[in-house]
């Protein structure tokens, strides 16, 4: 066992690791933030997704100590600084985005490192960067439709073309 | 001018908040102090004698509490099947023991035979390991195959059962005799093959439990991933472990979807009580995906022969249908009544067909066992029916919209006593359909078919008109039928003195919503605001019973008993009303949340009331109790009929083969809408699967038994590019006859109506571009089959 130190939501963290202890794993019981889910054993689901450097990646397939020192971000770091949910955030529940809400987490930070690098993605490039990420409950239509509505677009224009 | 609160209203979903924030409270979540974890050693072969477990090298490693074998459990009952079919010869079906952990036999890849307890889960992991090296498993030939396992008698997956059949069900048998002869009269005769492939549920939360045991009480706690914690509870106590159901809390706190496969109660959740109480610790366990798609109970796995009886002009006169339906190794708990009760009874669909007759047989295979899926059976039914169906039109030259206008039942046919067993209360097949063809522009498909050709692909377009049985009552018939439990639901309306109320419903909401629109519903009968509404559930502890949620049951059957409970609270309300405003109590009515006395002013507003039941200075103590707090069981009278018109459109690639899903129009009827926004998402949730299941899932074991699709890699989930954006309405209602809300249910309708609407558009789409000896592909319709199929 190691001391990992890295920044998590802004905040200086450490926690015990092995060699082989994965971000996921270190993010949900090392340091308790248990909103980064584990769907799947393949790196296929995307329910792990968070961002580290500003990137998305699956934390299911990062070692936590291949990431020491970087700046991750996870769910539990996505709300506006008062607390309330951010403008993605708010746009899956305004478009009811989420059922069961297990896929939820990695659905929200995917989609925030879509709309960081493409502002106003069209449909066919939300579903297409979307694909990393299975959902069982919404059949994706909601999904979309709030990545769509948080980037500030027409939703029933763009969902008609 | 839509609501904006109460019934009607899209009220945004409470529980996302949590869920979007990171909080929510999923099983595996959850961290306790002391806390130990638990592996399953599973078997890596179909079918074995188990020879010998060597415990003694895994034991003795690192970390490693304590082995467990199906010895330890060889003196508990096993998990029994919730329903018992007799066979048309009248004899009860083969019910083998499906025991805590596999002893004596496995019986399918990963039929779990031991489990390690150890401090770590890498420790328990490495033990497993270690555990399934240290084990002989002599393997025996595996029966995969449904035809072969029944026609090999020297080959058992159960050695007592000879012929590995579960039993041989007719629906209805006394009818056989009329509908052969109606077959054998019809002018014309349609038959089709058909399979309707395995799936696996995969709801993306894998199963996960925990086990506590409380020494000085002697109290156990179950956390579970369940649909339904008091049939967990129920099953646990009364027949695996004998636990007094006083002394088993069973919790399901926020469950990451079900689909089906969290209504059952496994092996696991038996193991995790039984370690905790030998160690005195909390013990968790957690599946790997992989886990799931060997363990978690599968879905479908039908293979129907559909013959059709017809006159020239499209007039269905008979059905009758043999399927062979694959129980896998195990019962689990509603394996039997599946392809039964929910299949056959909902054979002759939404149309007028005078003779119907539906043949099962359940096989006994060396797969994991197979239950309801979401729709479970009655996908199965419309599948088959829907596909004869459009067969049929296309045999006559018919279309087969004209052919559905000419069969479907009309609105002054209600109610409908079907020729399999059903009483249809209401319904308006017609105005479905109506919606579905305007909605989904049938009128400009020639023009959109066009343009598909220009881009060299072969546009079709598929319909499928369906209906359902939900919320499965009542009591006494499915008892007849049987059941071996009771199908009603409750809810506890607790009103709290300040006025704000808890609601302890029996429904499991695991992604449904029910904290939203149940509190809709309480708040729009109580006169109060949504936010003072509480809706609690997934504990034994707090609920007073429940039979949870699964068939699209949760609204008609669990939120027709919170209004029962209401309508108590509202009469004792209004007697103290009446002490309060020195009234006769039959002169104060309610309405807005207030108590008012007729033809006056006089009114207590529903906070008032409450206040003087917890603090009854004035109040009418001689004749009624403080407090204000009812609870109502309600056994529904009959099923539900939701149903519908499902119009899809595709794209076909002639030279890949690939099926594009270019449009999907869903028209529903589900009886009154409590919330919009919460019933279309179900919708689109439930034609996701049907596509997924259309177009892309399929579960393959090899000939060895062997489960080839074990992973997200090998198991084709739809993803978001798979599938388009969806049409749906469900504004012709016609509200349930007899439920107090008049809600039908609409958690299955688009798993269940979807997948034929997808493959008659596919056989539309090659007989539209000329590829006419196309009469049918089973799903799913993969490009290498329709590949295949185009160049056969």
């Amino acid at each position: 066992m190691t001391k990992v130190s890295m920044t998590v939501n802004g905040k200086a963290v450490s926690a015990e690791a092995e060699g082989r202890t994965l971000l996921s794993a270190y993010l949900r019981e090392g340091l308790g933030l248990t909103g980064t889910h584990i769907g799947c054993d393949t790196s296929q689901c995307g329910a792990c997704v968070v961002h580290v450097d500003g990137k998305a990646v699956k934390s299911c397939s990062v070692f936590a100590m291949d990431v020491a020192g970087s700046e991750v971000r996870t769910i539990e770091g996505m709300a506006n600084a008062d607390g309330s949910l951010s403008v993605l955030q708010q746009a899956f529940q305004d478009n009811h985005g989420l059922q069961c809400g297990f896929c939820t987490p990695g659905m929200v930070m995917a989609s925030a490192a879509l709309l960081a690098d493409n502002p106003k993605p069209t449909e066919a490039e939300v579903r297409h960067h979307l694909e990393g990420n299975i959902c069982r409950c919404t059949g994706y239509h909601n999904i979309v439709k709030a990545v769509l509505a948080a980037s500030g677009q027409d939703v029933p224009a763009v969902a008609a073309e | 001018m839509p609501k904006d609160t109460g019934i009607g209203a899209s009220s945004k979903r409470r529980e996302d908040v949590r869920f979007l924030t990171g909080v929510g409270n999923y099983t595996d979540d959850l961290s306790l102090h002391a806390q130990t974890h638990a592996v399953m050693v599973r078997s890596t072969v179909a079918h074995g004698r188990i020879v010998k477990i060597d415990t003694a090298r895994a034991a003795a490693m690192p970390g490693v509490l304590a082995v467990f074998t199906g010895e330890d459990f060889a003196a508990v009952g096993g998990n029994p099947a919730g329903w018992l079919i007799n066979s048309r010869d009248g004899t009860p079906m083969r019910e083998p023991k499906r025991p805590v952990l596999a002893h004596g036999k496995v019986r399918h890849v990963g039929d779990a035979y031991a489990a390690i307890i150890a401090e770590t889960y890498a420790q328990a992991k490495d033990a497993a390991q270690a555990l399934s090296d240290d084990t002989q498993i002599e393997e025996l030939p595996a029966i995969v195959d449904m035809k072969a396992a029944l026609a090999d008698a020297s080959n058992r997956v159960h050695d007592e059962i000879p012929d590995n059949l579960c039993f041989d069900w007719g629906w209805i048998e006394d009818n056989r005799a009329a509908v052969d002869a109606a077959m054998q009269a019809a002018p014309h005769k349609v038959t089709l093959e058909l399979t309707n492939n395995r799936l696996v549920p995969n709801a993306m939360e894998p199963r996960a439990s925990i086990g506590e045991y409380f020494p000085g009480t002697g109290d156990y706690k179950l956390t579970t991933t369940s649909q339904n914690p008091h049939l967990t509870r129920l099953l646990i106590a009364a027949f695996v472990m004998g636990i007094p159901e006083n002394k088993l809390q069973v919790v399901a706190p926020d469950v990451g979807g079900g689909f089906g496969s969290k209504i059952y109660h496994y092996g696991e959740e038996a193991l995790v009580l039984a370690a905790a109480k030998r160690l005195g610790r909390p013990v968790r366990w957690t599946a790997e995906r992989t886990e799931s798609f060997l363990s978690d109970a599968h879905g479908r796995d039908h293979v129907t022969k559909i013959e059709l009886g017809c006159t020239k002009e499209g007039d269905i006169l008979a059905i009758r249908t043999e399927t062979h339906a694959n129980v896998g190794a195990y019962l689990s708990n509603f394996s039997t009544a599946t392809p039964t009760f929910l299949h056959g009874t909902l054979m002759s669909g939404p149309y007028k067909v005078p003779h119907v007759y539906v043949n099962v047989k359940a096989v006994f295979t060396n797969t994991a066992p197979v239950d309801a899926y979401r729709g479970a059976g009655r996908p199965e039914a419309t599948y088959s029916l829907e596909r004869v169906i459009d067969m049929m039109a296309r045999e006559l030259g018919l279309d087969p919209f004209e052919v559905r206008r000419r069969n479907l039942l009309t609105p002054d046919q209600f109610p409908y006593q079907s020729p399999v067993g059903l009483m249809y209360d209401t319904g308006n097949y017609q105005a479905t359909l109506d919606k579905a063809v305007e909605l989904g522009d049938v009128a400009g498909f020639e023009a959109r078919r066009a343009a598909s050709a220009a881009k060299g692909k072969l546009r079709g377009m598929g319909l499928s008109t369906w209906i359902e049985a939900c919320g499965i009552a009542p009591s006494n018939l499915v008892g007849i039928l049987g059941s071996r439990v009771g199908l009603y639901d409750a809810a506890t309306v607790r009103v709290n003195a300040t006025g704000n109320i808890s609601v302890m419903v029996g429904a499991h909401s695991h992604g449904q919503g029910h904290e939203t629109v149940f509190a809709q519903v309480v708040a729009e009968k109580l006169g109060i605001p949504e936010s003072s509404v509480e809706i609690v559930h997934g504990d034994t502890a707090k609920i007073p019973f429940g039979m949870g949620s699964y068939g699209s049951r949760s609204l008609a059957v669990c939120g027709s008993a919170m209004d029962r409970a209401m309508d108590k609270i509202i009469a004792k309300g209004k007697k103290i009303a009446a002490h309060m405003l020195e009234a006769a109590e039959g002169d104060i009515s309610f309405a807005d949340g207030k108590f008012s006395v007729a033809g006056t002013d006089k009114a207590k507003t529903f906070g008032e009331i409450a206040f003087s039941a917890y603090v009854p200075h004035n109040y009418p103590l001689e004749t009624l109790e403080p407090g204000l707090e009812e609870t109502a069981f309600y056994d529904p009278a009959n099923f539900t009929y939701p149903a519908g018109a499902y119009i899809c459109e595709v794209e076909v690639d002639p030279d890949t083969g690939r099926v594009e899903v270019a449009s999907f129009t869903c028209a529903d009827d589900f009886g009154n809408v409590m919330n919009p926004m919460i019933v279309e998402g179900q919708v689109h949730g439930g034609v996701g699967q049907g596509i997924g299941q259309a177009l892309l899932e399929n579960t393959t074991y090899d000939e060895n038994g062997q489960l080839l699709t074990g992973s997200f890699m090998d198991y084709a989930m739809p993803r978001a590019d798979d599938v388009p954006f969806y049409t749906v309405d469900a504004s012709c209602a016609t509200p349930c006859t007899h439920n107090p809300l008049g809600v039908k249910g609409c958690g299955e309708a688009g798993a269940i109506g979807s997948p034929p609407a997808v493959i008659n558009a596919v056989i539309d789409a090659l007989h539209r571009g000329g590829i006419t000896h196309v009469k049918h592909i089973d799903m799913p319709v993969s490009p290498g089959r329709v590949w295949q199929a185009i160049n056969a």
